[in-house]
């Protein structure tokens, strides 16, 4: 057996990661989403995140710990971040990685979700990561599939990972997540981002409020414990986190915003607006952005940006999920051995 | 044909002011007499004692899908079906595949229903030729072939003036339009009732007022026209409110409510079962209140289930690609009783009006009596008996229900069709 010298040169360094927090906090076996997470799992997948962050600092950014395992990528919805961040992260831990994508696979020769799972568990995999447009499609694979299954987005219900990403940022920024003021601000009802924050941040103990045009503001939005404004001005008052959210002016038939300028001049997020927030706020966005329509350039690329800082952080977080679903899986365990 | 004589049953007749303990003697598929103590040693004879005996249930709601979607479910099955559910006669919806919008496919289903019904069949005939919104379809030779009411059913009829014309003409033959109240315009790609639970999941919503701007419509054209206006499965407080203030003012309708949504909220919805996913969705609590309210005072005449069978496969999907619909007849009886009676929204005979008197009435059928000299339809129910749904086990052909495993209380004992067991629990 040929060894791979990228592997077989860290493996001492690899020690460090080889020795995760202790594992005491119960991991659950599917990543659904952050409804299913409790806040000490949450503080789990942060701390874990925490020391595998050094591993993508390092010139040699691989560790074996996933070594011989499976992760494949479903990706049934276009994603260049999300999937690449997978990618690199099941690969900086010696996963073999595949990504499967809708244009390849055989649902448009009209297989169903489940069939085309079915078929690549058969190939006996140890996590699948899943994104798909239907809410609720990752509960639906994880019910019918013995691997464990990642939520990487499912409609506007759930993305787990970005929300844990997003954690980790403020986190690292403000040093505690707790009592801080976090506004999110743009399409609230079709955003999966925003589900898995609110969830996340309240978790957590932060303070969080929304602002949307009422078009772009789910009905009843307080039931998920949050503030709601139909401005932005009032919501920034005094915000520790602002976090932007992508408008797609052409959703809903130009029902929800008439055009992109008057969005911009109604809620984005301009020098003059960020003034209101506190001083040391900082500014996220999951991207894609959209210069111009909800965040001014010399906004997302100013000092008080962490945008891509949250793309670094992905990574480490998608590192720590990937580890903790096969560590703390025996079954995974087993059929990798 | 032998005689049938059901003894020590609770013989509860709404129709007739008559609720006693008693016996019931059927000759010839006719109900010959009831009274105290009837005795008549030829007949076969049933012990009823501790059970209701009442006219025949109709569940005026169904989807048989013959013809043209065998695969959900057939006459034979879904007339098993509704047999072993307690009912003795269905009315059955046009969205087959040809639409039942021409005398040729009514004649077909009757003929079918006579060769391997085990209850009654009642087809309903469409408002528009295929359904499509535009056209009236021959009404008077859908009626003349044995239709007893039209409907679009699954879909809303499509435009207000097809609406009024559907009302004016139908009164020639003192028929129903029967509606499905939904203002497609607000649902497009709407998948559950739009709420907490939709914000929640991120769900596209389906408003209250979807709903109820159609039933405003139909209300006032109702009260127009003068038609019969009866309003398929509705599910939001607003709804009740229009029905209530319409019957106030002496307009011509009367409205059904469906079993599911009395006994489910859209809470139901949070774990993704596409067995929660129906046309109208499962509404808040308040809805699911306002309905019981209704159920109790008068506002909702009949209870009915549309019976909505899917293929397992059509179901195994993810929550959006799912179909609407769920089957309903095998669970109809035990879901009123647990949450109506047991629960006293509402008293047996209250009941046996909801699935008995007024569906037959509405639809101009015979039955919702036990009168002598007419037709032996009759439903027989144990009120105390305790037992699991098991999907399963079910005669329909498929098994989409969201109450499989629920206990519930409550369930027909015996279904007799025109003086014949069409299904006895064994």
């Amino acid at each position: 057996m040929t060894m791979d010298p990228t592997t077989t040169t860290l493996l001492d360094d690899a020690t460090m990661v080889s020795e995760p927090p202790e594992q005491d906090i119960v991991f659950p076996k599917n990543l659904v989403g952050i409804r299913t997470l409790e806040a000490e799992q949450i503080g789990l997948v942060l701390d874990t995140a925490e020391h595998f962050r050094a591993i993508s600092e390092r010139p040699i950014k691989k560790v074996p710990a996933l070594r011989g395992k499976t992760v494949v990528n479903l990706f049934f919805e276009p994603s260049t971040r999300t999937r690449t961040s997978f990618e690199i992260a099941g690969k900086r831990l010696s996963a073999d990685v595949q990504s499967v994508s809708a244009s390849t696979s055989s649902v448009v020769k009209g297989e169903t979700l489940l069939d085309t799972a079915r078929n690549i568990e058969a190939m006996l995999p140890d996590i699948l990561v899943l994104r798909h447009a239907s809410a609720g499609a990752t509960d639906f694979l994880a019910r019918h599939c013995s691997a464990a299954v990642v939520n990487a987005g499912d409609g506007a219900h759930e993305h787990p990972t970005q929300a844990l990403l997003d954690a980790l940022t403020i986190r690292r920024s403000k040093g505690k997540i707790a009592g801080l003021r976090v506004v999110i601000v743009g399409d609230i009802s079709h955003s999966r981002v925003a589900r898995s924050n609110i969830l996340c941040l309240r978790k957590l103990g932060a303070d969080v409020t929304v602002a949307a045009p009422p078009t772009l503001m789910p009905v009843q939005v307080e039931s998920l414990g949050v503030t709601a404004h139909h401005r932005i001005e009032p919501a920034l008052e005094g915000a520790d986190v602002v976090m932007m959210l992508r408008i797609q002016v052409e959703r809903g038939g130009k029902l929800n915003v008439p055009s992109a300028a008057e969005y911009f001049k109604l809620f984005g997020l301009t020098e003059s607006r960020l003034a209101l927030a506190r001083d040391d706020a900082i500014v996220m966005h999951p991207g894609p952005m959209n210069r111009g329509v909800e965040i001014a350039s010399d906004v997302a690329d100013g000092p008080r940006s962490v945008i891509l800082e949250q793309v670094t952080n992905g990574l480490a977080v998608r590192m720590a999920i990937l580890y903790l679903l096969a560590g703390g899986n025996p079954k995974n365990v087993e059929s990798a051995a | 044909m032998s005689n049938l004589l059901l003894r020590g049953g609770r013989l509860v007749d709404p129709a007739n002011g008559v609720d006693m303990v008693g016996d019931l003697l059927v000759v010839d598929g006719v109900i010959e007499k009831t009274g105290p103590e009837i005795d008549d040693a030829a007949a076969e004879t049933i012990e009823c004692g501790g059970m209701i005996v009442a006219p025949g249930f109709v569940d005026m709601h169904v989807h048989l899908r013959e013809p043209g979607f065998e695969y959900k479910e057939t006459i034979a099955t879904g007339t098993m079906a509704a047999a072993a559910g307690g009912f003795t006669g269905v009315a059955c919806m046009p969205n087959t595949r040809p639409v039942n919008d021409h005398r040729a496919v009514t004649e077909f289903i009757i003929e079918r229903a006579n060769l391997e019904g085990h209850v009654r069949v009642h087809p309903i005939g469409a408002v528009s030729i295929g359904q499509d919104g535009e056209a009236l379809a021959e009404i008077g030779e859908l009626v003349g072939a044995g239709c007893v009411a039209v409907s679009d059913d699954g879909y809303p009829v499509a435009t207000a003036q097809l609406m009024r014309k559907a009302l004016e003409y139908s009164r020639m033959f003192d028929i129903p339009v029967i509606d499905h109240c939904e203002e497609r315009s607000m649902t497009t790609a709407s998948v559950i009732h739009e709420g907490a639970v939709s914000t929640a999941l991120g769900m596209r919503g389906w408003p209250a007022a979807a709903e109820e701007i159609i039933v405003a419509r139909d209300l006032l054209l109702a009260e127009a026209t003068g038609g019969r206006l009866h309003l398929a499965h509705l599910s939001t407080a607003g709804s009740m409110r229009l029905v209530r203030d319409a019957k106030e003012r002496g307009v011509n309708v009367t409205c059904e409510v469906m079993t599911h949504h009395f006994s489910l909220t859209d809470e139901a919805v949070r774990g993704f079962d596409t067995n929660t996913k129906m046309n109208p969705p499962l509404r808040a609590e308040s809805d699911r209140q306002a309905l019981l309210e209704a159920i109790g005072n008068g506002t909702v005449d009949a209870i009915a289930t549309d019976h909505a069978p899917h293929h397992r496969d059509e179901k195994l999907l993810e929550y959006d690609q799912a179909p609407f619909g769920i089957v309903g007849l095998e669970t109809a009886i035990p879901l009123a009783c647990t949450h109506l009676l047991r629960t006293d929204v509402i008293d047996v005979a209250r009941l046996v009006e909801l699935m008995s008197v007024n569906p037959s009435r509405i639809l101009g059928i015979d039955g919702g009596t036990l009168a002598s000299g007419t037709p032996a339809h009759l439903t027989v129910i144990d009120p105390e008996r305790q037992a699991t749904v098991d999907a399963s086990a079910f005669h329909s052909k498929s098994q989409n229900t969201p109450f499989d495993g629920q206990t519930l209380y409550g369930w027909p004992m015996l279904t007799v069709v025109d003086g014949k067991i069409a299904w006895r629990q064994t």
